[in-house]
C-alpha cells in the first residue's frame, strides 16, 4: 500500500520537475493517442516538437514562436496573480476580445488620419477595454458575491457576440465589398503592429510580454502586494488580520488580468490578426490558463510555458499540412497537458510512503 | 402571434438539456464536489451519443451511449480530483478544454450527417423532456428522503466529520461525480439528437456553464433547479421567436440574451444570499474542497 504524507512545505525540487514530468507524460499520451488514429507517433511528435525549430520550413515557422507567445504570456502574467490569490480569472478570452474591438476602434476612428499618437492610444483603448470587461465579474462579485468564475466566463460568449455584430455592423470595412470584417489595420500605418526586427517575429505585442513579465515578478516577490496576494491564496483569515482587503485585491486582480489580456487583444487586432472579424478570439485566453499553470504561476515558469505552447500552436498546424492530423488535436494536447501538470502536483505537496 | 402553449412546450424541450445537466452537477456538489467541466461532459454526450443513435439508428441508444461516455470522461476528473487532489476550480476546466478538443477531433466523420428522430410520448412531448421532470421529484427524494442521500448530504456538509463516522468519503465522491458525468452527458445528446439534430464543432455553447450558474440558482435544490433550466429555456424561446418576428435587433445581441440572464440570475440569486435573512440554501460546507484522510 502507498500512503500520501503532507509535506511541511512545498519540495523545490518537484515544483522544477513537474512540469517536465508533465510535458513528458503528455508526449508519451498523445503519442498513444496519435497512434490510435492511425499516425506514426514518433513522426508526430517530431513534427510537432523539433520540426518547426530546426525543420526545413523552419525559417517560416520560427518567427510565429514569438507572435504566439507573446499574446499568450501576457495574459498569463496576469491571470497568475489572481490564481496565485484565489482569484479565478476563466474569461481572459472575452477580455482579450474586447481589448481587441476598443483598440481597433480607436483607429478606425482615426483613419485615415496620421499620428505617432494613434497607436499609444489604442493601445490605451485595448487596456481599458479589457480592463473594463474583466471589471465586471470583479465589482458583482464585490457587490453582491456572484461567483467570478460563472460571470466572467458567461462575459466571453457575450464579447464573441459583440465580435460578430462588430465585423457585421459597426466596424464592418465600408470598402470592404460587402465582406464581414473591419478595415485591415496592417494596411494602415499609423495604427499597425509591425515586424519590430525582420525575420524574429518580434511586435510591440512581445515587447510588453516581457515588461509584463518583469512587472509580475516584481509584484509577486518584491512588493507587498505581491506578499498579499500569496497571503490571500493561502489563508485568507490570516491575510484578512493582516490587513489585506479582500474585495480590492478581486478588483485589482481582474481589472490587471483583464487589462494585460485586453492589450494582447489589440496588439493581435493591429498585428498579426490584422482585423476584427467574427472569429477574432481564438482561443489564446484559454490556453494562457494552461500556460499559467504549467508555469507554476511564476514569471520564469509562465516564459517557458508560453513558448512551449506557443510551439504546440504552430507544430500542430505543420503536422495539419504535412501529416493531415485533425486540426484539434492540439487541443486535446493541451488539455491532456494541464490534466497531467496538475496531477504530477501531487509529488510537491506529498510525499509518497510505502506502509505495510 | 406567440400561442403561450406552443412557447411553453418549446420551452421545456430548451430547458432539457440544462435541466440534465444541472441535476447532475448538483448531486455532485451536494456531495461537496465542485465540477467545472460540465461543458465539457455534455459536449461528449452529444458527440457519444449522436454517434451511437447515427449508427444504430436508435435514439435510446444514443442517449445510453451518451450516458456512458459522460460518466467515462468525468472519472477523470473523479481520479485527479479524489486520488491525487488537485485544485478542483483547474481540473474542471482542464476537462472542458480537453472535452472540446477529444470531440472536435473524433467528431469530424460526423459532420453533415443526420439524426434518427426522436419518437414522441404523451402530450406531443419527447421521452426525454419526460424523465427530465420524472428525475427532479427522484433527486429531490433520494438527497432528502433516502438513507443514502442523507450519507451524501453529510459528506458535503463535513467531509471530516463523515469520515470519522466511518463514511467511505472518496468512493461517495466519486459515485456522484459520475452521476454528474451521466446527467450531463444525457443533456448533451439531447441538444445534438432532439434539439439540432446534427453534430457541430462546440455545439453546446456554454450549456454546461449556465448549467453550474443554475445550481446556484437552484440553492441546491433539485425544484430550484427545474425552476432555473425553465426561466432558462423561457429566455432562449422569447430570444429565437424575436428573432424569427425579424425585430430590428441584430441577431448577434439577440443571443446574448442567454448568457446576460444567466449573470442577472446569478447575481439576484447570490445578492439575495447575502443580504437576505434567510438561513436555507448556503452552499455545502465542503464544497470544492479536497478531502485528505490522514488516518
Amino acid at each position: 500500500m502507498l500512503r500520501l504524507e503532507p509535506r511541511a512545505s512545498a519540495s523545490l525540487g518537484w515544483q522544477i520537475a513537474t512540469p517536465v514530468l508533465a510535458v513528458l507524460a503528455t508526449m508519451i499520451a498523445g503519442g498513444i493517442l496519435f497512434a490510435a488514429l492511425g499516425f506514426d507517433p514518433l513522426a508526430a511528435i517530431r513534427t510537432i516538437f523539433w520540426d518547426p525549430l530546426f525543420g526545413t520550413a523552419a525559417g517560416y515557422s520560427r518567427p510565429q514562436l514569438l507572435v504566439k507567445a507573446g499574446p499568450l504570456i501576457l495574459i498569463a502574467c496576469g491571470l497568475a496573480l489572481g490564481f496565485r490569490a484565489g482569484i479565478w480569472n476563466i474569461g481572459a478570452e472575452g477580455q482579450y476580445i474586447i481589448g481587441g474591438i476598443c483598440g481597433a476602434a480607436v483607429a478606425l476612428a482615426t483613419y485615415p488620419n496620421e499620428g505617432i499618437w494613434i497607436f499609444p492610444a489604442m493601445i490605451a483603448a485595448g487596456a481599458l477595454g479589457g480592463m473594463a470587461w474583466g471589471l465586471i465579474p470583479a465589482l458583482l462579485r464585490n457587490w453582491f458575491g456572484a461567483s467570478e468564475i460563472l460571470v466572467s466566463l458567461m462575459l466571453v460568449y457575450v464579447a464573441q457576440r459583440i465580435t460578430a455584430w462588430m465585423s457585421f455592423g459597426p466596424l464592418k470595412n465600408p470598402e470592404g465589398f460587402g465582406f464581414p470584417g473591419s478595415r485591415n489595420l496592417q494596411q494602415y500605418e499609423p495604427a499597425s503592429n509591425p515586424e519590430l526586427i525582420a525575420g524574429t517575429g518580434l511586435h510591440w505585442g512581445v515587447v510588453a510580454a516581457g515588461v509584463a513579465l518583469i512587472a509580475t515578478w516584481f509584484i509577486v516577490s518584491r512588493h507587498i502586494l505581491g506578499f498579499h496576494i500569496r497571503t490571500a491564496g493561502a489563508a485568507p483569515r490570516a491575510a484578512r488580520f493582516a490587513g489585506v482587503k479582500p474585495s480590492w485585491l478581486v478588483a485589482l486582480c481582474l481589472g490587471f488580468s483583464g487589462a494585460l489580456a485586453g492589450m494582447a487583444g489589440l496588439f493581435e487586432a493591429a498585428g498579426p490578426g490584422g482585423q476584427i472579424t467574427e472569429n477574432f478570439g481564438s482561443g489564446y485566453g484559454f490556453t494562457a490558463i494552461i500556460v499559467a499553470f504549467l508555469g507554476r504561476l511564476h514569471p520564469v515558469g509562465i516564459l517557458l510555458g508560453g513558448l512551449l505552447l506557443a510551439l504546440t500552436y504552430i507544430g500542430g498546424e505543420l503536422a495539419q499540412l504535412t501529416m493531415q492530423m485533425p486540426a484539434a488535436s492540439v487541443q486535446v494536447f493541451q488539455g491532456m497537458l494541464l490534466f497531467f501538470i496538475l496531477g504530477f502536483d501531487i509529488l510537491t505537496r506529498f510525499r509518497i510512503r510505502r506502509v505495510r | 402571434m406567440i400561442d403561450p402553449l406552443s412557447v411553453f412546450l418549446m420551452l421545456l424541450g430548451a430547458a432539457t438539456p440544462i435541466l440534465f445537466a444541472s441535476l447532475g452537477e448538483l448531486v455532485a456538489e451536494r456531495a461537496g464536489v465542485l465540477n467545472l467541466g460540465v461543458e465539457g461532459m455534455m459536449i461528449c454526450g452529444a458527440l457519444a451519443g449522436f454517434a451511437a443513435a447515427h449508427a444504430s439508428g436508435s435514439p435510446a441508444l444514443g442517449f445510453l451511449a451518451a450516458a456512458v461516455g459522460g460518466t467515462a470522461i468525468s472519472l477523470i476528473f473523479a481520479g485527479l480530483s479524489q486520488y491525487l487532489l488537485t485544485n478542483q476550480v483547474a481540473t474542471g476546466l482542464a476537462l472542458t478544454l480537453f472535452g472540446l478538443g477529444l470531440t472536435a477531433m473524433f467528431g469530424k466523420p460526423y459532420e453533415g450527417t443526420k439524426a434518427p428522430s426522436m419518437p414522441m410520448g404523451p402530450l406531443g412531448l419527447n421521452w426525454m423532456i419526460w424523465l427530465g421532470l420524472i428525475a427532479v421529484p427522484l433527486v429531490w427524494w433520494f438527497l432528502n428522503r433516502s438513507r443514502a442521500g442523507l450519507v451524501l448530504r453529510a459528506v458535503g456538509e463535513n467531509h471530516d466529520a463523515a469520515h470519522a463516522l466511518g463514511y467511505p468519503v472518496r468512493r461517495i465522491r466519486v459515485l456522484a461525480i459520475a452521476f454528474g458525468g451521466a446527467m450531463a452527458g444525457l443533456g448533451g445528446a439531447y441538444i445534438s439528437i432532439a434539439t439540432v439534430l446534427q453534430w457541430t464543432e462546440g455545439m453546446t455553447a456554454g450549456a454546461g456553464w449556465i448549467a453550474l450558474a443554475i445550481v446556484v440558482f437552484s440553492r441546491w435544490d433539485p425544484r430550484g433547479a427545474l425552476a432555473g433550466a425553465w426561466l432558462f429555456g423561457g429566455v432562449t424561446v422569447l430570444q429565437l421567436r424575436l428573432q424569427a418576428a425579424g425585430v430590428s435587433v441584430p441577431v448577434q445581441l439577440l443571443s446574448m440574451a442567454p448568457y446576460l440572464a444567466t449573470i442577472l440570475v446569478l447575481v439576484l440569486i447570490s445578492a439575495q444570499q447575502k443580504f437576505g435573512r434567510s438561513a436555507g440554501g448556503a452552499a455545502p460546507g465542503s464544497l470544492g474542497r479536497p478531502f485528505h484522510a490522514l488516518r
